[in-house]
């Protein structure tokens, strides 16, 4: 468990976002979504999750539906509305941006400055 | 319209809370049972998976009501949680809670108590039409009375009111069929009641036509409250002849129920006409230019006048007065002051009593907060884990800081509703109180909207005082440090606000005790002390002969008569006839000139005394002490030349010498001559703060008045003795109303003042001993909680039981040691400003200072005690072990 990294502040809207993006699903399918797509480095808290999805609804970025899950039980499912699509290529941009720069910032070598 | 949607929006989601919330309990728990399936298909039990997937899923009731914030939102939804998570948290703690609650309710309900006072004598204006420019005219800077001429002046020539009314008070015997009552009066001038614009309840009131000279109206309006409780509510009273002082009246109205008066704290009984003075007080003064008699003058500015314009225009009629009766008139200006405490002369008391009740219970609402700030600080230190682990899991400070303002103005809220609720309980109380057994007087407060808006707004204010006391704390909070060594018992050596607040208080209890400790010490002081006779082992006994139809020369025969016979009764040893006693809150004083004096304007006065008409035993029977010469007697009658016994302070102010005044002559107003027979001591006449003043005692052969009071000396049990008076005085006239009391009870009025604020003084000290109590104690335990670890350590290290004390209390003790210092200077200094109410009232007296310290060593003890005794108990085993 220990190479599991902390979540960064801001990061889980970005994550929700981009496990919705692949199809509609429920709170407990999200988390097992990102935590799939990530190769099971980032673990978020069961609970820690539903603040950032009511969160994401108020604003407009996901909407939901009531339904049956794959396990035959009533659940909430999520999907992206047109908003959501458009923030996520702006998240997903600043954050390649914001990657690259501080991936290239700690690889400096003493000679290239 | 954006704003209406959205608001339509905010109430919408308010009603479908309910369906929101379960809707969010749907889904949380699907979200559960999802987890458990997952668990139980790897092989787990499902009980066993069901506990493991709510165990992970975390603080569920947390995780929702984050949810609810993030959904909702709205700013009434997120207060709404606020609330309940405070009342959950105050719940949890209800020791905490009452000592908080009890704190701040004593702070508001004082506050609520003393504005309810300010409010009903110093804010409310008069209960007449158009009060923001009613105004009264008051003559120089004393009493500020006015003589008839001077109204009809007044009223006649003045340019900037619409019309002035004039009144005076006085007590007649009103007999409507049984024997006369005695009963207050107004004597209003005809057109009073235009002037102040009052409509009549019943029937119809007198005006300024009906006047037509002396005795010429013999009309009566009766108050509401005495036509209820005198003539149950009669409607037929209109036109029913009564007689007053044996002369026939006409029942004219009655006055609306609201309307009590002009004078705030005196409510009379009925109103006659002012013209009618000869028959309701025996004499008139209509026309005597230099007896200022009447109350007060007073009116409507016109519409557009200011007072200014008013104050300038009366300026220019008093010079027009002075030019004019240069002889009557003296050297008072004229100015507007409100009517309603009668200007100055009840006014200024009243005023400097309230203002100072105000300080004083902002000072313990301050207190209160201070002691409260601490309190919290504690809390939020005790909390600071729990605080520290919400920072951590992301919360914001915002939302914290919004979580403990929310629970301080509940706190805040809950101390007020108690503190408005037992200060609504004693202002009833108070406004059905009447100090005063022979005066119809009243406080008349009432709490109204008014009092409840300043109790709330108090409430809101004094929450966000003390609930701003942690917020620092909660700012700096660094949660890794905390989570990671639990909040270390770090006591700082430096000064701290904290220690600043307790000390505060500290002075502040301490002023309160000096205070109320020189207040108790004046009062008992002036109980005992000289007021010129010996209230002791006497009677009073009270009637007006005018009331029983006595006139003119029966009066003296009259009161001879009642002297001779009051004599006779076994046990008494001496009954002596004054017009009016000292000290018994009435009196007058005259104008008096040297015999060299051909000048007698008041400008040239050498002392203004005041006068008593006795009987030639009075002196002997009220136990007041002769310096030199004596006592005249019966036979210095009208035919006699004038004489008279003055007082110390007389003799040495008009004769330059206490002792060689005997025979010398002084002029009267009047220019008469009258030679001094006796001189006796120096006494209190009006108040007992006055300064020493001139007095002259007169034959009342030679000034006949028809008010008698008798002094009834006699060692014998007074309730036998005044049995004995009332058959006496039956046997003479069964008519006569009487008025019968001992002196000692009699002086109560006059004690009244430094009664009421040694009472509020003692009330105010008591509650900040508590204050200061809670504050030291809640100090104490704090520091000794924090330090518990390093205590245990002293202890194992061998540390005497003085030096755990001394290390876990020492700072307590020298901040009550500061504190009492401070407050004892300042409460030295504040009985300056006490002495103006309190006669006697002074530091300068070891008891007082002995008293003190004593009683701010007590409080530090009780205060300490519990923290003492939990600080010695520590085991150190037990301690190390544990934390």
């Amino acid at each position: 468990m220990n190479d599991q990294a902390q979540l960064l502040p801001g990061t889980l809207d970005i994550l929700i976002l981009r496990a919705v993006s692949l199809g509609p699903l429920h709170g407990y399918g999200i988390l097992l979504r990102i935590e799939q797509i990530s190769g099971n480095a980032l673990m978020i808290g069961q609970g820690a999750l539903y603040p950032g999805l009511f969160r994401l609804v108020r604003q407009g970025l996901l909407k939901t539906n009531w339904g049956t899950s794959e396990n035959n039980r009533k659940a909430k499912f999520y999907e992206l509305t047109a908003a959501g699509h458009k923030r996520l290529r702006e998240e997903t941009a600043n954050w390649n941006r914001l990657a690259t720069a501080i991936g290239a910032a700690l690889s400096a070598q003493p000679e290239e400055i | 319209m954006r704003l209406l949607d959205s608001l339509r929006f905010r109430i919408a989601t308010l009603f479908q809370r309910s369906q929101m919330n379960a809707e969010m309990d749907d889904e949380l728990r699907s979200h559960i049972q999802h987890r458990a399936d997952d668990l139980e298909r790897r092989g787990v039990s499902r009980a066993e998976a069901q506990r493991r997937a709510r165990f992970e899923f975390g603080g569920y009731q947390n995780v929702k009501e984050d949810c609810q914030e993030a959904a909702g939102g709205t700013l009434v939804e997120s207060m709404f949680q606020d609330v309940r998570y405070a009342l959950r948290l105050l719940r949890k703690s209800p020791g905490f809670t009452a000592v908080a609650v009890l704190t701040l309710a004593l702070g508001i309900g004082a506050n609520a108590l003393v504005f309810s006072l300010l409010n009903a004598l110093v804010l409310r204006p008069l209960n007449v039409p158009n009060a923001e420019n009613f105004y009264a005219i008051q003559r120089g800077s004393g009493a500020g009375w006015h003589s008839y001429p001077d109204y009809l002046d007044l009223r006649d020539h003045n340019r900037t009111f619409d019309d002035l009314a004039a009144y005076s008070i006085t007590q007649v015997g009103l007999d409507a069929g049984q024997s006369p009552t005695p009963a207050w009066v107004y004597e209003v001038s005809g057109n009073y009641f235009d002037v102040l614009d009052i409509h009549p309840y019943a029937g119809y009131f007198f005006h300024a036509a009906d006047e037509h000279g002396p005795d010429s109206a013999p009309y009566i309006v009766l108050t509401y409250a005495y036509w209820h409780t005198h003539f149950q509510d009669d409607r037929g009273v209109e036109g029913r002849v009564v007689q007053v002082n044996k002369h026939p009246f006409t029942i004219l109205g009655v006055a609306p129920p609201d309307f009590h008066g002009t004078l705030l704290v005196f409510s009379p009984d009925f109103f006659v006409p002012i013209v009618n003075q000869g028959q309701l007080e025996g004499q008139n003064n209509l026309n005597a230019r230099g007896q200022r008699w009447i109350l007060a003058v007073m009116g409507h500015l016109k519409a557009g006048v200011t007072p200014a314009q008013a104050t300038t225009d009366l300026k220019s009629l008093r010079s027009y007065l002075e030019q004019t009766y240069p002889k009557e008139d003296g050297k008072s200006d004229f100015f507007l002051t409100r009517p309603s405490l009668n200007g100055d002369f009840l006014g200024r008391p009243i005023r400097a009593f309230v203002a100072g009740l105000t300080m004083l219970a902002g000072l313990i609402l301050l207190a209160a907060c201070a002691n409260l700030g601490s309190l919290f600080a504690a809390r939020a230190s005790d909390r600071s884990r729990e605080i520290a682990l919400r920072l951590a899991l992301g919360s914001s400070r915002l939302r914290i800081l919004r979580q403990l303002f929310t629970e301080s103005v509940l706190i805040a809220l809950m101390g007020g509703a108690l503190g408005l609720f037992v200060s609504v309980v004693m202002l009833h109380r108070l406004g059905a109180w009447q100090p005063f057994p022979r005066f119809p007087m009243s406080v008349p407060v009432t709490a109204d909207a008014s009092v409840y808006v300043v109790a709330l707004v108090l409430a809101i204010v004094s929450g966000f005082l003390f609930g701003a006391v942690p917020v620092r704390q909660v700012l700096r909070a660094d949660p890794y440090e905390i989570v990671k060594a639990g909040s270390t018992g770090r006591v700082g050596r430096r000064v701290s606000a904290r220690d600043l607040l307790l000390v505060t208080q500290i002075a502040i209890c301490a002023v309160l005790v000096t205070s109320s400790m020189v207040a108790v010490r004046g009062l008992l002081r002036s109980l005992h002390s000289n007021f010129g006779f010996e209230p002791q082992n006497a009677l009073l006994l009270n009637t007006d002969l005018n009331m029983g139809g006595y006139r003119d020369d029966r009066v003296p025969v009259m009161q001879k008569k009642m002297i001779q016979a009051l004599e006779t009764i076994p046990g008494v040893e001496s009954v002596g006839l004054v017009d009016y006693p000292p000290l018994a809150m009435g009196g007058s004083t005259t104008l008096v000139f040297t015999d060299q004096t051909t000048d007698l304007r008041p400008m040239n006065a050498a002392a203004e005394a005041f006068v008593l008409s006795v009987s030639p035993e009075y002196l002997h029977a009220a136990g007041t002490k002769f310096l030199a010469g004596g006592a005249f007697g019966w036979h210095d009658d009208e035919n006699a030349p004038r004489v008279a016994v003055v007082n110390r302070e007389f003799a040495s102010k008009v004769f330059g010498s206490a002792t060689d005044a005997v025979g010398k002559y002084f002029k009267k107003r009047d220019g008469t001559r009258a030679q001094v027979v006796g001189i006796v001591e120096d006494g209190k006449y009006l108040n007992l703060t006055e300064a020493t003043r001139p007095a002259i005692f007169l034959p009342i052969l030679q000034s006949p008045s028809s008010a008698t009071w008798l002094v009834i000396r006699s060692e014998r049990d007074p309730q036998q003795v005044a049995a004995a008076v009332r058959g006496t005085m039956r046997n003479l006239d069964a008519g006569l109303p009487l008025y019968l009391q001992t002196w000692n009870k009699e002086l109560t009025g006059v004690l009244f003042p430094s009664r009421m604020a040694t009472v509020s003084l003692g009330i105010l000290g008591f509650i900040g001993a508590m204050l200061s109590i809670t504050g030291i104690f809640g100090m104490a335990a704090y520091s000794v909680s924090k330090r518990m670890k390093e205590l245990g350590i002293r202890i194992a290290l061998g540390a005497q039981r003085k030096q755990v004390l001394q290390a876990a209390l020492g700072r307590a003790l020298k901040l009550l040691a500061v504190g009492s210092a401070a407050g004892l200077i300042l409460g030295i200094l504040a009985t300056k400003v006490l002495a103006l109410i309190v006669y006697q009232a002074s530091p300068d007296d070891p008891l007082v200072l002995g008293g003190v310290v004593l009683t701010m060593l007590l409080l530090g003890l009780v205060a300490t005690w519990i923290p003492a005794r939990r600080a010695l108990s520590v085991d150190p085993l037990t301690l190390l072990r544990e934390q």
